[in-house]
């Protein structure tokens, strides 16, 4: 089943947006938990608390961050669809692509 | 002290490079189709671990090594703070553009960026610029690369300069000129490897040597308590940081071509975490290991880029310490071959494939292409042998000038129809020259770097130039907007 051009742009900008979307949350951990815990005492793995929250937790934050968005808010969209070739070379292009797979996963 | 076996993992690692370069190019030599999306994007064919590498290889150069790290060294913690903000890259660049440039460039045939915005704008003085742009910053960008290689080496292993640069150097250029795309990614996802497996190997043994982490950061906080404090770096300069390495990303070419090059959506979102695993382990180790080294390392170092140099040697046993300097090599590399295949396309694909009157066939094309990237890599290391002041001066604007001339051109042909050329014309120039001129003047905006302003200036041109100039025909609208 083939989308429209249509349909798949408005997808395609609901994914650029929920994209910006988990940066500016990263942006928000990374400044509150550098900001907001400066001045506390409180040392985890050697590491002063603002540190810890911002660097070493935030990474796999957003890695997390990174995994949901892929898997919730991303489709798979048939690209080749968009290959506009001459239907021998679609046809070399595809086999082009499978021994690809074969060879590198 | 005997400096052979630091030699030897290099010497290795070098050959592999070739080695695998060779096996790549004739993998898609095999599998046919056109020579200029083999040679310039490797057929559309990158699956997600390579693209993820490549991403990463590309974007981290020699700075993040030794540069970076020399600094958190000095400044401490509220520097690696800085390096961190680097962490979504891959994610953001790939989940804002990928599957839109994806789907254009399959549309259009388009190989390089530059195809992309003269599919938008269907202006030349569009191409023009961004190919002027390409040339000058990458060159700049590809010196100061190979100097950094080139000092990094000759400190490590006591053999001269030259012998360095003439070793990495010739190796990376020979395999980007007769490889193309392909083999430079394929090197860039084995060098992507080795980076990290450098970075675990300081990382490890610079906690090993201080006796633990707790331990060494008693040290440094008990010689210098700032070094723990978050406003070590004033807080307007690193927010600017957020524009230059974090959203104006978005706008360099090296990165936002590879969102061309990958074969299926799988791909793209598996790259998307991959990528941002990897980059921040490597910004967070390095850095780290950076800052650990001022409660680490004896003696002062000459500047900030040997305290990474020093400290492997102090530490390192020699065979682990040329394991770890293939890592700042690797990284060095991946950037130059990456920026030297797109400057190659920026001549034969941007300028003498559009603008020249002459055709040409499969077999002159690979000549005229291969001789190309085989000059400006050729010019390129000519000049890292004695740089000029003028290329010096040009990369430390390098970044933020090419985020200057591509953001908006970029981001609003993508996602706002009434963009236009004269728009796009008007925020090339008027952002690179704000930018520029800022950075001439020695001029600072309450401690901001310079892109904000010069970002801000091409936003503002860009809408006034588009407002000025027709709206896009329905061509373009269908081509983008369907």
């Amino acid at each position: 089943m083939k989308k429209s051009l249509k349909e798949i742009n408005k997808q395609l900008k609901k994914e650029a947006l929920l994209t910006v979307l988990l940066y500016v949350l990263f942006f928000i951990w990374w400044y509150a938990t550098a900001y907001g815990f400066a001045d506390s005492p409180i040392r985890v793995l050697g590491l002063p608390l603002w540190f810890f929250l911002s660097c070493i937790v935030g990474w796999p934050l957003c890695c997390i961050g990174t995994v949901i968005l892929v898997k919730k808010g991303f489709k798979h969209i048939d690209l080749s669809q968009f290959e506009e070739d001459e239907p021998d070379e679609t046809a070399t292009k595809q086999t082009r692509n499978g021994g690809e797979e074969a060879n590198h996963e | 002290m005997n400096n052979v076996p630091v030699i030897v993992p290099i010497i290795i690692y070098l050959l592999l490079m070739l080695l695998i370069a060779a096996y790549t190019t004739r993998q898609g030599r095999k599998k046919g189709g056109g020579f200029l999306e083999e040679y310039f994007i490797g057929s559309r064919s990158l699956g997600a671990f390579v693209l993820a590498m490549t991403l990463i290889a590309t974007f981290v150069s020699a700075s993040s090594f030794i540069g970076g790290p020399g600094i958190a060294y000095s400044t401490g913690l509220a520097w690696v703070l800085l390096a961190m903000i680097q962490v979504p890259t891959a994610f953001f660049t790939l989940g804002v553009l990928g599957k839109k440039f994806a789907i254009i460039a399959r549309r259009i045939k388009a190989v390089t960026v530059t195809d992309y915005l003269y599919a938008r704008y269907q202006s030349k003085a569009v191409v023009m610029i961004a190919s002027l742009a390409i040339l000058a910053f990458f060159i700049a960008m590809m010196v100061a690369q190979f100097i950094g290689g080139g000092v990094l080496f000759q400190n490590m292993t006591g053999y001269s300069y030259l012998t360095g640069l003439i070793l990495f150097g010739i190796i990376v250029i020979i395999y980007t000129t007769v490889g193309g795309f392909r083999a430079v990614v394929f090197t860039d996802a084995i060098q992507a490897v080795v980076m990290v497996v450098a970075t675990i190997t300081i990382t490890c043994a610079i906690i090993k040597a201080g006796g633990g982490v707790e331990s060494i950061v008693d040290r440094i906080a008990a010689a210098n308590p700032s070094m723990l404090d978050v406003n070590a770096v004033a807080k307007p300069n690193i927010l600017s940081y957020w524009v230059l390495v974090g959203i104006g990303l978005l706008g360099l070419p090296q990165t936002t071509v590879r969102a061309m090059s990958f074969k299926d959506t799988k791909a793209l979102h598996n790259s998307m975490i991959i990528g941002t695993i990897v980059v921040g382990f490597l910004l967070l180790g390095m850095h780290l290991s950076g800052f650990f080294s001022a409660g680490v390392l004896t003696g002062t170092p000459e500047t900030s880029d040997s305290v990474i140099p020093m400290i492997v040697m102090q530490i390192l046993p020699n065979f682990w310490a040329g394991i770890f300097l293939a890592g700042p090599l690797a990284a060095i590399m991946s950037t130059v071959s990456s920026l030297l295949i797109l400057a190659s396309a920026a001549i034969i694909k941007d300028m003498l494939l559009r603008f020249g009157k002459k055709q040409y066939d499969n077999r002159q094309l690979k000549k005229i292409s291969i001789l190309c990237t085989a000059v400006i890599g050729i010019v390129t290391f000519i000049f890292a042998i004695e740089p000029p002041d003028l290329i010096v001066w040009i990369n430390l604007f390098a970044m933020g000038g090419l985020e200057a001339v591509f953001f908006w051109p970029t981001i609003l042909g993508l996602f706002w129809p009434r963009a236009n050329a004269s728009g796009a014309i008007c925020s090339a120039i008027g952002g690179v020259a704000t930018f520029l001129l800022l950075g001439a003047l020695d001029f600072s905006f309450y401690g901001m770097n310079n892109i904000v302003l010069g970002l801000a200036v091409g936003l503002v041109f860009f809408i006034i130039g588009t407002y000025l100039g027709p709206k896009p025909n329905d061509q373009i609208k269908e081509l983008f907007f369907g």
